[in-house]
């Protein structure tokens, strides 16, 4: 069946939890309990009489007068009234007519192969005109947790073929690694890069990518799912999209359908899965929206205070488990507002991840893409992913030199802002010169050029030879030896050794 | 026997409750979900559930246990892996797999493992809580000594030697009318701090391997650190480094509320380091607390006070103790979720009004005490929490409130961070008050520790004064002994403060070598301003092939530092004569 993958519909679905009337247990229709709006209904909260054997966060149906059925969240439940979240908002509810029906669910998402290539909406329904979803089974979409003890440490390096993040912050499978940008930066075409470069590398058949658009704009989820069909990548992709004019509680779900996705295909298939989640700041929104809908006390900005803890219920999602071959590697993207990283929604974010990737407004002004600022960004497991027989022996030392090089540069260059490059002396200047060289030589590079890890280890080294040698003080001398071009002119490099 | 009345996340209210006590642990739903009753009101108890409430109705069956939230002592505990309510995650794999599913049950100590007790009392001796009636071999870093529990005092009519699982009986003690059996195993309610004789004032160094800390802001057995650092600084780093290498007879490392892939990297390497001393695997002397962002919010106070609960039993054997907690803000913010759930009036930052007093309850069980009960013994607790402080900044009340408490204050900084200067401790924001109880420990290895240190914090403090100088006029219009203080300032960042976790070399440094390193960066000093004193120019002391061999310094083992150090000075001295300075270097073909 043909298919056109960007041509999807958005918003107005009714609701059907999980699957279609048909698909569900017939079973659990036998335990429908009724109960009425009784006292409140505003913003996306009604309070309704006691309903008896409703489960805390069970999800339920509130039928409206004209017959329309929207989907709710039981959220607080008690002998006296059951508070439910509305999905989609409460409007045209009456307090007379409605009604809640509960049916002993919480919200799962069907699971089978067939959801590759596939696109969904917020609520995991089909959006792509595509046959309906036979699923092999159903799974809770807030996952369970890891036990920590049978996590696998990560440590297999993922080449993306960007430079500045291959050689100075490196990802790896399961690792969780946001990108920090800021409105108008190119962040979407970073995250497509890497997934075009990251999914390609040996053509591994075990690779997947499942994308979730967080209330993003129509221009922006077709841009990737575009972007994924260009390189042949949407065969072995899953998109949940939520667009900016989907209801906002649903943006609470996307996030962990497509994670739900992910973990059915790492835990149960044993493939490697790449997750991008974009754009998680509207997440928080859609939090904090909720969170103040709930008169909940808040926390910093308006934010509520378990919002560190539910993040991390996401992105801790993210991983290896001993017993499964396959990985989740998580990359979600957030705009930070105002460019201010210690805003909540980064500052938090970067507490939970391991590592963050720091999109730069003044390089993107200089023309550098991609435009990242190395100083800013961290890759937490990159110990565990470089070295011997995973990068090259020279991985660590190259990447503390580069590290302190440029950082003494930029020390350098903010002082001669002031005083003038006339009142550095000559070694200042070198280092001056260096600063630029890091920048456009070895941060900076095409979209559409991908670089080997030791491509990229070499344009490190060329980037020393114009440096004091001396200076070289974080390498270990035998590398110097063997790799500094100077040196290496002279006697080829040896193979490697212990 | 009570019954839900409402449900709204980990905040549960049951009916007909009458009769509990508060902080009684009770089995809630048809799953027994552990929770603890935290306030009573008539007939009704609120609960924390400390497990995930997802799909509790109103109306399931709340069961009171008449116990009080404990923890389980005896051998096994080392080496072991337990969530925050002291279920063993190992056990739970063999279970449930590789995720975590609630109301499982996995006990902390084994109970089908023997253990070879060894006693050391006899029949008809007299013994009473805190006594050490006999021994276990845990594991080949740690005996077990086995302790008389509280509240029991008697002569004893049996005791056995041989092999026990902890639940059988190892002694019988006849107390005053009636007989009591003893197993190696007892429990304690972890809220409560165990008692001790009397308190000594903390002294003798905490060697962590780290030069910042051991040398610069030292920490003494029974301190109490903090380590605040926004996020990426390297605090949990930090903390490891500390769990790895510090001298103590065993550690205790609470990951709460944190990552979990980190954990399981820390799970990892300590079955692969070895402890440098016996060369035995570090696991051998570590118990781990692992409850991750993403498990139940209530149990991360509980695994703290789980935590620092082993650190007194182990402590009250003799042995000295350290507690890591990474992270306490975490903690904090359990309190304030549940705080709120609560309809608690908030303090500020809406954190409990109590959060002070809670924090300084947690901090006030480190210590170093001579412990009850025969033989004499002195044992210490000392704890590192870290604290995640939002956007970095310091003035928010989970890190006022534990400085307030602390004796050191590992100040960790982002700038610095950024630039890769690992650890990244600023060295003019941090502070120790245990300078004065490690002084006498110091003068062992090095003397004149007191000098030296403060000679090195000078130079550090007018380097800052002089960089705002360069800002304004340029690093080459400074006058020459400016620009070599400037030098030896970072000669003293890079080549000294400046620790790699990362190389085999450098990662641990003994006092021995930190004292030398120093040494030989102010015999630099001295020697260069004479020298420009002798009108040598600036430039030629730079060049000078000495500050590299000083900055290589640090990659030469511990073992071999104290044979290489003449050496190396001798360097020093030879280049930097005033008829030498310009000559050929004398050190490289020494080489």
């Amino acid at each position: 069946m043909k298919r056109s993958a960007t041509a999807f519909r958005t918003g107005g679905a009714e609701y059907r939890p999980g699957a279609t009337e048909t698909d569900r247990p017939a079973h659990e229709a036998l335990f429908v309990r009724e109960g009425r709006v009784i006292q409140k209904a505003g913003g996306a909260l009604l309070i309704a009489e006691a309903i008896p054997g409703t489960q805390y966060n069970e999800i339920v149906e509130v039928h409206l007068h004209n017959g329309q059925i929207k989907a709710g969240q039981a959220i607080d439940i008690s002998d006296e009234c059951t508070v439910v979240q509305v999905f989609g908002g409460v409007s045209e509810v009456d307090l007379k007519n409605a009604r809640i029906r509960c049916k002993g669910e919480t919200l799962r998402l069907p699971v089978t192969m067939d959801l590759l290539g596939r696109v969904f909406n917020g609520m995991g329904q089909p959006i792509d005109n595509g046959p309906v979803i036979v699923p092999e089974g159903y799974l809770d979409i807030n996952g369970e947790a890891i036990n920590p003890a049978a996590r696998n440490p990560p440590a297999e390096f993922i080449e993306t073929g960007l430079s500045a993040i291959d050689g100075l912050n490196v990802l790896v499978r399961g690792q969780k690694l946001p990108l920090f940008s800021g409105a108008g930066l190119p962040h979407n075409r970073i995250a497509a890069q890497i997934i075009r470069q990251a999914a390609v590398k040996g053509g591994d058949e075990d690779f997947a990518i499942v994308f979730g658009g967080v209330g993003i704009s129509y221009d922006d989820a077709s841009f990737f799912i575009e972007n994924l069909r260009q390189t042949g990548a949407l065969e072995r992709s899953i998109a949940f999209i939520n667009t900016a004019s989907d209801p906002a509680i649903e943006r609470i779900s996307t996030p962990r359908l497509a994670l739900t996705a992910a973990e059915y295909l790492a835990w149960q298939r044993d493939m490697h899965v790449l997750v991008v989640l974009t754009d998680m700041t509207n997440y928080c929104e859609a939090l904090r929206e909720l969170s103040s809908m709930r008169e909940e006390i808040p926390s910093r900005r308006g934010y509520p205070g378990y919002m560190y803890t539910d993040l991390a219920t996401l992105y801790e999602r993210a991983g290896r488990v001993s017993g499964s071959e396959g990985s989740v590697t998580i990359m979600p993207i957030l705009t930070m507002p105002d460019d201010d990283i210690t805003h909540p929604i980064p500052d938090l974010t970067g507490y939970i991840t391991e590592g963050q990737i720091v999109l730069s407004r003044s390089l993107e002004r200089g023309g550098i893409y991609p435009p990242i600022d190395v100083f800013l960004s961290l890759s937490r497991m990159m110990k565990e992913g470089i070295g011997e027989h995973k990068t090259r022996e020279d991985h660590n030392n190259v990447f503390m030199q580069l590290y302190a090089a440029y950082a003494e540069a930029a020390y350098l260059r903010e002082i001669s802002t002031i005083v003038g490059a006339d009142a550095l002396g000559s070694r200042d200047r070198i280092y001056l010169d260096h600063a630029d060289r890091m920048e456009v030589r070895f941060i900076g590079q095409q979209e559409t050029e991908r670089r080997s890890v030791e491509q990229t280890l070499n344009l490190g080294w060329e980037l020393f030879a114009d440096l004091p040698e001396e200076d070289l003080k974080l390498i270990r001398e035998e590398f110097i030896a063997t790799y500094h071009p100077k040196h290496a002119a002279r006697e080829p490099a040896p193979e490697t050794e212990g | 026997m009570g019954k839900i009345w409402r449900v709204s996340g980990p905040l549960i209210i049951a009916d007909g409750m009458r009769g509990t006590q508060v902080y009684e642990v009770v089995e809630i739903g048809d799953e027994g979900l552990v929770g603890e009753v935290i306030g009573l009101e008539g007939e009704r108890a609120v609960i924390q559930a400390h497990e995930e409430t997802l799909g509790l109705r109103a109306g399931e069956e709340v069961r009171a246990t008449g116990r009080i939230l404990s923890a389980e002592l005896g051998p096994g505990l080392m080496g072991s892996i337990y969530d925050g309510l002291q279920k063993s995650l190992l056990a739970m794999i063999d279970s449930s797999g590789a995720f975590i599913r609630r109301g499982i049950q996995a006990p902390a100590l084994p109970r089908d493992r023997r253990w070879a007790f060894t006693p050391s009392v006899k029949i008809g001796d007299t013994v009473e809580f805190g006594d050490i009636i006999g021994t276990v071999p845990e594991t080949p870093l740690v005996e077990h000594r086995i302790m008389v529990p509280y509240g029991v005092k008697g002569r004893v009519t049996e005791i056995h030697e041989g092999e026990f699982t902890v639940e059988e009986t190892i002694a019988v003690l006849q107390c005053k009318a009636d007989k009591r059996e003893l197993s190696l195993m007892q429990d304690w309610p972890v809220r409560k701090p165990r008692p001790y004789r009397s308190r000594r004032t903390p002294s003798g160094l905490l060697t962590t391997g780290m030069r910042i800390l051991d040398y610069m802001f030292p920490l003494a057995l029974g301190g109490k650190a903090a380590v605040p650092g926004g996020f990426g600084t390297g605090k949990t780093v930090t903390q490891q480094q500390l769990v790895r290498w510090a001298e103590t007879d065993l550690n205790i490392y609470i990951g709460c509320g944190e990552r979990g892939n980190e954990m399981a990297d820390v799970l990892h390497s300590f079955r692969q380091l070895k402890e440098p001393r016996s060369g035995r695997p570090l696991q051998e002397k570590e118990i781990f607390i692992a409850n991750t962002s993403n498990m139940p919010v209530v149990a991360r106070e509980a695994g703290i006070f789980v935590g620092v609960t082993m650190a007194e039993y182990y402590r009250d054997m003799g042995y000295d103790v350290l507690l890591v907690a990474d992270s306490t803000s975490r903690w904090a913010e359990a309190m304030r979720e549940m705080g709120g759930r609560l309809e608690e009036m908030p303090g500020e930052e809406g954190f409990p009004s109590y959060l002070g007093s809670r924090l300084s309850g947690f901090y006030e069980r480190a210590g170093r005490v001579d412990c009850l009960g025969a033989p004499d013994r002195v044992g210490s607790v000392t704890i590192a929490g870290a604290v995640s402080p939002p956007g970095a900044d310091f003035s928010e009340p989970v890190t006022q409130h534990t400085l307030r408490i602390v004796g050191a204050l590992f100040s960790l900084d982002t700038a610095l961070a950024n630039k890769r200067h690992f650890p990244a401790i600023n060295w003019l924001s941090s502070h120790s008050q245990y300078v004065t109880a490690v002084r006498d420990w110091w003068n062992r290895f090095d003397p004149g520790w007191e000098t030296t240190r403060a000679e090195a914090q000078r130079i550090l403090q007018k380097e800052s004064e002089l960089e705002e100088i360069v800002r304004l006029v340029g690093p080459e219009s400074l006058p020459d002994d400016d620009k070599l203080l400037l030098l030896v300032a970072r000669m003293i960042r890079e080549d000294f403060l400046q620790q790699s976790a990362f190389s085999e070399a450098d990662t641990f440094c003994t006092p021995k070598k930190a004292g030398l390193m120093l040494k030989a960066i102010l015999r630099f000093h001295e020697k260069a301003r004479s020298l420009l004193d002798a009108a040598v120019p600036y430039e030629t002391i730079r060049s000078s092939p000495v500050v590299a061999r000083i900055a290589r310094m640090k990659e030469i083992r511990n073992e071999t530092f104290e044979e290489k150090y003449p050496s190396l000075r001798e360097a020093i001295d030879s280049v930097l004569q005033p008829d030498a300075a310009g000559a050929p270097d004398p050190s490289r073909a020494e080489e």
